[in-house]
């Protein structure tokens, strides 16, 4: 009898503990994308990397605008990655310090990166979903909207506009921010589509909760996984667009400079045996590229229902 | 068929009107004109130079000359810059370039992305579809402006084997790695659509139908399986070419190619706005003739889209 209750209390307590170890959706996506270890190792690189954007510069007595005036004239030979001369990564042609110049270019890189995806969720999202609730006319005409909008050269207008307006951040972000929400928008109107139906919408519908209202509390919440897994994977196309229009010289200006820039100068330089320049930000390139491909495959696995 | 060829001809014609419209006016509104220079010109010079581009008119009157002409006559007017020449004589000499590359470049891309990602559905789990995996996974980090350089070092500094950069009207040498610089992602992307979908395809009833009746494997993949597998690689067929052109202005910036996209960052860095507004035109027409060619297409594969 005592033994029996002994045990009969034991089950209680593993109730109860079963009971809080309840998993949520979103547990049940974090184990699964912890389990993937190209994802979880593209997650510590992307660390890394946000790191070095933040604190590289304390890691170097040389800014990234000072002249090495001793390096100047003869780089190839002087301007070596070393580390008896503070320059980590080498000097550029004009005798700036590699290693700032990385540094400030993976921050200008990273920003343009997440802004451009964070107008590509908060426009995409609302945008589409809105189109996607209401149907009929109104969906018809915005979509047609987009349909157009991604029929135009984009690479194209935006240089007309950096040309005009001036080459700033400013403007790469308003450029950036002109395209990127498109797909996400037709993305979102697709899932909205399929999630309008549903019971829950119906239900707020019945006792008369706003369209506006249920857009924001029941439409947009369902729509944040495959959103999410689309961000990430939108992040390194806004880096490689940033560095394309860099590359062609009408991107971020001196003395700031971001990966394209740094790439194209390294390129330029590279028959007088520089290497440093052009090795150095292509590898922070490529596998901060990797690293965000690898983590969106990963978001992809744990959060999208169907693959499971 | 028809209906549906004019339909989308009623929605790419307003498309372009609006491309005009849109950059006629950014250049209208934009501050500084073509003609500032350091030295400020006298009034009246300014006036005969706006006089005789037209450039005095309105902006709706500007607008409709302007269409009229490209429209009517082919003829996008003056450059601003290269004072003897039209922007019809810049079209006619760069877009031969771009255009022998571009299409290169788009062959490659789909012959051998297509191959690549069928081979690897075939041979799923093998070495193969290891490699193309990973070609496809590596071409993802490597836009074209990233393998311009590398190619360079590689074959041009280190092997000596192929000049760093030039044209000599086409000759093979020359082509060779701007077709590569260009073709690579869009090879990958190609490649590894066709991989999911013919994976997809292949693991379909049908094709077990058609295999359990004891047909050849090479009939039933070229037969079955291939054209079902093809269509989602069809309808990325338009955005690869988008991508391609713009792609273009890397290439011949990096390779000194000669062809339209250096034409277009010169100008645009010289504020030509009349060479800008006729590259932008007609990279936007094709853009779109080339869309609408990609949809007729898929309408005549698909035989479940009917418009």
């Amino acid at each position: 009898m005592i033994l029996n209750r002994a045990k009969a209390r034991e089950l209680e307590t593993a109730q109860i503990g079963a009971e809080i170890e309840g998993r949520s959706l979103w547990a049940d996506a974090r184990i699964r994308f912890f389990r993937n270890k190209a994802a979880v190792g593209g997650l510590i690189i992307l660390i890394l990397v946000g790191l070095f954007a933040a604190f590289g510069q304390h890691m170097t007595p040389w800014s990234n605008e000072e002249v090495d005036w001793g390096v100047l004239g003869q780089v190839d030979t002087m301007g070596r990655p070393s580390f008896e001369s503070k320059h980590y990564f080498g000097t550029d042609d004009l005798g700036r310090d590699l290693f700032a110049r990385t540094v400030q270019g993976t921050q200008i890189s990273l920003m343009v990166g997440l802004i451009g995806a964070l107008i590509a969720v908060v426009v995409g999202t609302v945008y589409g979903a809105t189109a996607g609730y209401y149907g009929g006319r109104i969906d018809n005409v915005m979509m047609r909207i987009v349909d157009v909008m991604l029929s135009i050269p984009y690479m194209f207008v935006l240089i007309l506009l950096l040309v005009i307006f001036g080459r700033s951040v400013l403007m790469l972000f308003v450029g950036i921010g002109l395209i990127s929400w498109l797909d996400m928008a037709r993305i979102a109107r697709g899932q909205t589509l399929s999630i309008k139906n549903k019971e829950f919408v119906e239900a707020a519908h019945a006792i008369g909760v706003r369209p506006s209202t249920i857009i924001r509390r029941h439409i947009v919440p369902n729509l944040l996984g495959v959103v999410i897994v689309y961000a990430t994977l939108l992040v390194p196309t806004m880096i490689i667009f940033e560095s394309f229009i860099s590359f062609l010289g009408l991107g971020v200006q001196e003395p700031a400079t971001s990966w394209g820039a740094l790439i194209s100068e390294g390129a330029k330089q590279m028959q007088y045996g520089t290497l440093w320049m052009l090795l150095y930000p292509l590898f922070f390139f490529v596998i901060t590229l990797f690293a965000f491909f690898f983590v969106g495959d990963g978001l992809r696995d744990a959060l999208d229902p169907k693959d499971r | 068929m028809l209906s549906f060829i004019i339909r989308r001809l009623a929605v790419a014609i307003p498309t372009l009107l609006i491309l005009v419209v849109f950059s006629y006016v950014i250049m209208y509104a934009a501050p500084g004109g073509p003609f500032d220079m350091e030295r400020a010109l006298p009034p009246e010079v300014m006036d005969n130079l706006n006089a005789k581009y037209g450039l005095d008119k309105p902006l709706v009157v500007q607008m409709f000359n302007y269409v009229y002409n490209v429209v009517v006559h082919f003829d996008f007017g003056p450059s601003y810059m290269y004072k003897n020449q039209t922007v019809n004589d810049i079209i006619a000499q760069g877009f031969p370039v771009t255009l022998t590359y571009g299409f290169w470049s788009f062959v490659v891309a789909v012959v051998v992305g297509m191959s690549l990602g069928v081979m690897a559905a075939i041979y799923h789990n093998s070495w193969l579809d290891y490699l193309a995996v990973g070609i496809s996974i590596g071409a993802q980090v490597l836009p074209n402006f990233v393998m311009a350089p590398i190619l360079v070092l590689f074959f041009t500094l280190w092997l000596g084997w192929l000049p760093g950069g030039g044209w000599q009207g086409g000759q093979w040498q020359y082509v060779i790695m701007p077709v590569i610089a260009l073709s690579t992602s869009f090879m990958a992307s190609i490649a590894r659509l066709t991989r999911s979908s013919m994976l997809e395809v292949l693991n379909a009833n049908y094709i077990r139908t058609a295999r359990a009746k004891g047909l050849p494997m090479r009939r039933v993949i070229f037969r079955h399986a291939l054209k079902p597998a093809l269509l989602p690689v069809v309808s990325y067929l338009g955005p690869a070419f988008v991508a391609m052109i713009t792609g273009s202005v890397v290439v011949d910036m990096y390779f000194s190619t000669g062809g339209i996209g250096v034409f277009f960052v010169n100008s645009a860095l010289n504020r030509d706005y009349s060479v800008i507004m006729g590259i932008t035109i007609l990279t936007g027409a094709l853009t779109i003739l080339f869309n609408l060619v990609v949809d007729i297409l898929y309408a005549w594969i698909d035989p479940k889209i009917r418009y």
